[in-house]
């Protein structure tokens, strides 16, 4: 079987909200996670620069040591029993998202080098014939500077991947808006 | 260890004048491509599978204790990876019209009526052998406005988790021998004939049950991470030991 044989995609269309967000998945943390709170929130934007009302928004993360909730993460980091890493928002009529979770923690690039503290974020839409994969990194990171995957990215674009850190009412929020097209495009991922 | 990215005769492009809202949705820079690292053959897959209850049955799961109204069909399958191996665990949801054409949802406004005893969502985990199954009513066709006189052939949408961040999809599930089909910018935005006829599925006899329902087999092939990716994390654990 060679990659021809993969299903095609789809688009999520406008009506997937009964079906996946039934149960809300935007908070990911319990009294008990490990890990600084934050709220990381933003809007999805078309080219219009017009929210996008119908986006699904899902994120996966590491918990704040560093360690993915996944068989594969193999590696002697403790896993925290109250954070799995997943979540799952829907934009509102403006197009705006917002997730409850912790900061996660540096992962491996490869046996040398350490990435910078990321969220992987997945985005569907109607219009979205695939979902469109981006990373958030924080913009407080001094690691930011020696990412590999960062390092892939054109300087100019870089920026687009950054959210920016502020204070409301004691809580820490990292706003991170999507732009699907157009000026200062947000970049994103082939896997 | 550069992903294979997305082969352009299998996957859609982000652009397709026909569908008109990727116009103002579509990127138009070239996605960036990124190498399998620790982050992306992760994935929530298999923690949201030990999560996930099972609810296949979408003739009944309103849970009003009335049956859905429409012609009764079992959808199965199997989830394999790109090496045709079983994916076991893998999560799929799926959504679709009741069999009127209408969705529950607060933005469907096609005139047909919604079916009491109809939620139109389920969801399920694979078995062992990477199959599911689901019960459910075969959904009709509806309007939409992309173009005069537009309307979508009859659709399942499949949301799937496999194992990895990778293998992450979402699609949607035909039936054989709808004359719409050549007619829709969403499914011809497939680009080969090839990889369209892998989004249709086949009716198939032995799946049907006597008496009770007709029965259709659609097979979900997603992406896997590169060859043995997680071999260097688990020699850096052994090696510091």
């Amino acid at each position: 079987m060679t990659s021809r044989d993969l299903t095609p995609s789809q688009t999520a269309g406008p009506f997937f909200h009964s079906g996946l967000l039934r149960d809300p998945l935007n908070t990911l943390t319990t009294g008990q996670t490990q890990g600084e709170r934050i709220r990381l929130e933003g809007y999805v934007y078309d080219g219009d620069r017009t929210g996008v009302s119908d986006a699904l928004v899902e994120i996966w993360q590491a918990n704040a040591a560093g360690r993915y909730r996944h068989p594969a993460d193999l590696r002697p980091v403790p896993l925290d029993p109250a954070f799995v890493g997943f979540g799952r928002a829907g934009t509102d009529e403006h197009g705006f998202y917002a997730f409850e979770t912790i900061k996660p923690g540096p992962v491996p690039f490869d046996t040398h080098t350490t990435q910078a503290p990321h969220i992987g974020v997945c985005v569907s839409a109607r219009g979205l014939l695939d979902h469109l994969r981006t990373r958030v990194y924080f913009d407080d990171e001094r690691a930011n500077s020696d990412d590999p995957v960062l390092g892939l990215v054109p300087e100019p674009r870089r920026p687009t991947l950054l959210a920016r850190r502020r204070t409301v009412e004691g809580q820490t929020v990292y706003r991170f808006d999507i732009i699907l097209q157009g000026d200062q495009e947000t970049v994103f991922f082939e896997l | 260890m550069d992903g294979p990215g997305r082969d352009p005769t299998t996957f859609p492009p982000y652009y397709h004048e026909a569908y008109r809202s990727t116009v103002r949705r579509a990127p138009r820079q070239p996605l960036i491509s990124v190498p399998h690292t620790l982050s992306e053959i992760t994935g929530p897959g298999p923690a949201l599978s030990a999560m996930g209850a099972q609810d296949s049955d979408l003739t009944t799961n309103m849970g009003t204790g009335g049956e859905a109204i429409g012609e009764r069909i079992i959808v199965t399958g199997r989830v394999l990876d790109d090496h045709a191996m079983p994916e076991s665990g893998a999560l799929i949801e799926i959504w679709q019209a009741n069999a009127a054409g209408r969705y529950r949802h607060r933005v469907d406004d096609h005139r047909a009526p919604l079916d009491p005893h109809f939620l139109g969502y389920g969801r399920c985990t694979t078995n062992n052998d990477g199959v599911y199954r689901f019960i459910t009513i075969r959904p009709g066709a509806y309007p939409w406005q992309n173009h005069p006189n537009a309307w979508r052939p009859a659709h399942i949408h499949f949301s799937v988790f496999g194992p990895s961040w990778v293998s992450r999809l979402i699609t949607q599930m035909y039936f054989p021998g709808d004359p719409l089909l050549p007619l829709d910018p969403i499914f011809n935005s497939v680009p080969t004939d090839a990889a369209r006829a892998r989004l249709i599925a086949t009716y198939a006899h032995d799946v049907t049950q006597e008496g009770y329902a007709l029965g259709f087999r659609f097979d979900v092939i997603l992406r896997g991470p590169n060859a043995t990716p997680f071999e260097p994390f688990a020699t850096t654990h052994h090696a510091r030991r």
